[in-house]
């Protein structure tokens, strides 16, 4: 169970990004978090394993406070929670075996990682990963020869090499077309279902977050203004999350 | 645009007034910088600007075999009293005539050759009677071996006895060969770009890790608190002295028992093996990040045997290396080169050991002070952390002061223990103290962005001293050559190079460093993965790049007396040798260009 409570984060320049901001998930949830851009879905996300450092309020995971870890700690808790990104975030340069296998980095022997010795057991389970996505074929090519689609199942084989029990997905089908999205969109679910990882995914578009979410939650300007099933987002929600001029396209 | 508005008349005092101000300003600077451009037209300022030029035209670099054919004629200077005796000439081979046929100093002579090779030259000398030559003027043969030329006799003591005129004609034999100073200009072109290569490789090994140290992206997140920052400081200097000495007596222990017999020799090098073999076996062993006392101990206890053992290895192999390299010299003849490099690698190992083992010891108690001044922050009270503040910042500012008191003291010499040394540790002290009160036990003060700071300060300050500056002082350390060179330019890249490669650091994309992060990476595995792949094509480039600088550094190098072929020329321009100093300019030309080129091609294959 994750608990965000009274989650508030102040950039520099006395931007209010995150304004008390509190929820719970319950392990298993497939969790959509919307609002407009700019509204602090990634930064919601970001805090959660504080790869922003809250201003204030808690997160606390399974009885751990994350926000009062060492930094020891917050390896370690960071290592049970998986991220997507938007803009894929791979390693170029590197291979998609090597973009991979980064995901075990929590879990290795720090000396040995960093002369690039991996166990069989990780190469083995860095394979499956890719099969389990649809791209074993591409393990030896360079990350940035893929295509979108590609590079974004590398991100969540990353992922899922860390054995995650929470995948964090910040807007993971956003810069993709719509059938590749929903592909995307299925492997998240996949991995939601069938291994029971509690996901959290800001998305953009209404249809996936009925069609995917089990429940969602609305920021606008920081502050958390819906928390429901998907289906109770009626135009009157919708007008209050996305603001009186906006249409409703999906 | 209010400007434009303004009335004619005061456009027109301005403008006057800049042309006027300009006028006063180069005025200013032609008299300054004496510019004269009346010695341009000096009559012997341009014959010898032609000579100059001419030389500069024909470089020393081929030769012909010559052979020599002298035809001499004796000469009166001046015309003798009475009747001159008369002057045989053999008219079966070559020969000169002379008319008039004697003549007093400073006469205009004219000199006819008959019968010599056709198409030669030469020089034709007055030799005098102690054996100088003075030359009269040189000559050229037409296609029937005959020349006439003019030339004015020489202002000497009047001799009663003939002297001579020689008429020398040389001629080419064979193909042209490499001449001496060409043979010079190659060996020394080729030490040239080799002490480039090697100033460029050394000064990359070093930049490297001082580039992420002043890379602000990376440095400015490293935040920890004041007790992690002081216990690190602490660590450090401790782990530095430490490392050290045990090294120093490590390596005197090893030396023993080299001395001694091979089986003791044998059974250390063994034993370090086994115990190196050991720690790493341990450290294979996969683990989980746990936080448990025991496995932290017998891993501490691992990475200090294997420390230890590395050292004295370390010493072995140095010892090793000195003595097959010594052995190889002879034996190896024109390659013995190759013996006495293994030797330098040896001796410089063994020179380095202890450095490394300071600075390595000094990064682990440094890593591990941190980490104790991390945790103790974390878990105490806010009262019992200000308490231990209190102490260890007042001992670590302390620390620090009283090594740049004992610096200072080094350069200055003052010799008085309490103004460099007690008075910098009070100093000390009372600053770590005032911290410790001024600022919140647990907020993370900025240590990243004072080491990023205190790093480009550091490498502005060297960098903006020219190589050819540096290698005055090397000279003096290591004598003139090349090696002198080396480290010179060593030292300027490695603060060129560290500026431009933490320029690349600071200008990688972040969004794979969040997501490596992400994974619960440490720092170190996040550099390794998320940093280290973008910055390899620009640092390849860069490292091209400055090679490309160095050679032409290292072609000038010499003239402070660096190495390389700039002491050559320097050597060549000051005996006014232009012909030899044209042959070097003419390598450093070629030299130059084709590393440009090749330079760029490789920049090209990365970027
Ligand atoms: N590093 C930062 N420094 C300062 N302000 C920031 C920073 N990152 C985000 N912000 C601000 O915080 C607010 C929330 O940003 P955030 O990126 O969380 O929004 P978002 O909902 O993810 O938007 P989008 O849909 O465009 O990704 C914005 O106003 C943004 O300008
Ligand atoms: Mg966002």
């Amino acid at each position: 169970m994750l608990e965000v409570k009274n989650l508030t984060k102040i950039y520099p320049g006395d931007v209010l990004a995150l304004d008390n901001v509190s929820f719970t998930v319950e392990s298993g949830e497939f969790l959509a978090v919307i609002g407009l851009s700019g509204s602090g879905k990634s930064t919601l996300l970001r805090c959660i394993n504080r790869l922003v450092e809250p201003t204030d309020g808690q997160v606390i995971w399974n009885g751990v406070d994350v926000t009062q870890a060492s930094q020891d700690e917050l390896l370690h808790i960071r290592r049970k929670i998986g991220m997507v990104f938007q803009n894929f975030n791979l390693v170029n340069r590197s291979k998609v075996i090597t973009n991979v296998l980064s995901g075990r980095l929590g879990y290795v022997n720090p000396a040995l990682s960093l002369i690039n010795r991996f166990s069989k057991n990780d190469m083995e389970m860095a394979r499956e990963q890719l099969e389990r996505v649809g791209i074993a074929d591409q393990a030896q090519k360079r990350a940035d020869e893929l295509s979108g689609g590609q590079q974004q199942r590398v991100g969540i084989a990353r992922a899922m090499m860390q054995e995650p029990e929470i995948v964090l997905a910040d807007e993971p089908v956003a810069s993709l077309d719509p059938v590749l999205a929903h592909s995307i969109m299925q492997h998240l679910e996949d991995i939601n279902q069938n291994e029971g990882v509690m996901v959290i995914c800001s998305l953009h578009f209404l249809d996936l977050v009925h069609r995917y979410a089990s429940r969602a939650i609305a920021l606008n300007e920081g502050r958390l203004m819906f928390d429901g099933p998907p289906k109770a987002i009626d135009d009157a929600r919708f007008k209050e999350i996305y603001g009186q001029e906006a249409e409703r396209v999906g | 645009m209010r400007n434009l508005r303004k009335k004619p008349v005061v456009r027109w005092l301005i403008i006057v007034g800049v042309i006027v101000v300009v006028v006063v300003v180069y005025a200013f600077g032609f008299s300054v910088t004496d510019v004269n451009f009346e010695t341009t037209r000096d009559e012997q300022r341009l014959t010898s600007l032609t000579r100059i030029l001419r030389a500069l035209a024909h470089p020393d670099i081929l030769e012909y075999e010559q052979i020599e054919q002298d035809v001499d004629l004796p000469f009166h200077l001046p015309c003798p009293q009475g009747q001159a005796p008369p002057i045989n000439v053999d008219t079966r081979g070559a020969y000169i005539v002379v008319t008039p046929a004697c003549a007093g100093p400073k006469d205009i002579v004219t000199i006819e050759g008959f019968k010599f090779l056709p198409n030669t030259a030469g020089p034709v000398n007055f030799i005098a009677q102690s054996g100088v030559k003075l030359q009269l003027g040189s000559f050229k043969t037409d296609s029937r071996g005959h020349f006439s030329i003019t030339g004015e006799l020489p202002n000497r003591q009047p001799i009663e006895e003939a002297q001579t005129i020689r008429a020398t004609a040389r001629q080419n034999v064979g193909g042209p060969r490499v001449s001496r100073t060409g043979k010079l200009v190659f060996d020394k072109i080729v030490e040239t770009v080799f002490l480039a290569l090697l100033a460029t490789t050394f000064g990359a090994i070093l930049a490297i890790p001082l580039s992420f140290l002043a890379a602000q992206n990376l440095m400015s997140e490293i935040r920890t608190p004041l007790t992690s920052v002081s216990l690190t400081l602490l660590g450090w200097l401790i782990g530095i002295g430490l490392g050290g000495a045990i090294a120093v007596q490590i390596g005197r222990l090893v030396e023993s028992t080299l001395g001694d017999n091979a089986f003791i020799t044998g059974g250390v090098v063994l034993g370090a093996f086994a115990i190196g073999l050991a720690s790493v076996t341990t450290l294979t062993h996969e683990k989980e990040k746990t936080s448990e006392l025991n496995a932290r101990l017998i891993r501490t206890v691992g990475y200090g045997l294997a420390g230890l053992a590395a050292i004295a290895i370390s010493y072995l192999v140095a010892y090793m290396m000195l003595l097959v390299g010594e052995a190889l010299i002879e034996p190896l003849g024109a390659l013995g080169f190759l013996g006495d490099f293994v030797f330098q690698l040896g001796d410089s190992l063994r020179l380095l050991t202890p450095a490394f083992a300071a600075l390595i010891a000094g990064g682990a108690f440094g890593s591990l002070g941190g980490r104790v001044g991390q945790q103790a922050s974390d878990r105490l009270d806010p009262r019992t952390v200000r308490t231990i503040n209190l102490a260890v910042a007042a001992l670590a500012g302390a620390a620090l002061f009283a090594l740049i008191g004992a610096a200072i003291d080094w350069f200055y010499q003052v010799l008085d223990l309490t103004q460099t040394f007690v008075i910098p540790a009070i100093v000390g002290a009372i600053g770590g103290a005032l911290l410790t009160l001024r600022v919140d036990p647990r907020q993370p003060l900025p240590i990243g962005y004072w080491v990023y700071f205190v790093m480009r300060t550091i490498m502005n300050g060297i960098r903006s001293v020219e190589p050819l500056v540096m290698v005055i002082v090397f000279v003096v350390w290591v004598g003139i050559g090349p090696f002198a060179g080396v480290v010179a330019l060593a030292l300027h890249t490695v603060a060129a190079l560290g500026k431009l490669f933490s320029e690349q650091v600071e200008s990688i994309a972040l969004g794979p460093l969040e997501a490596v992060r992400a994974t619960g990476a440490n720092r170190a595995q996040v550099i390794k993965f998320a940093v280290v792949p973008q910055i390899i094509p620009p640092y390849i480039s860069f490292l091209m790049y400055r090679w490309d600088i160095n050679v032409r550094f290292s072609t000038i190098i010499g003239f402070a007396g660096g190495g390389g072929i700039g002491f050559l020329l320097q050597q060549n321009i000051r005996l006014l040798d232009y012909r030899s100093a044209s042959a070097a300019m003419l390598a450093i030309a070629i030299v130059v260009s084709s590393m440009d080129y090749i330079s760029s091609a490789i920049r090209q294959r990365f970027v």
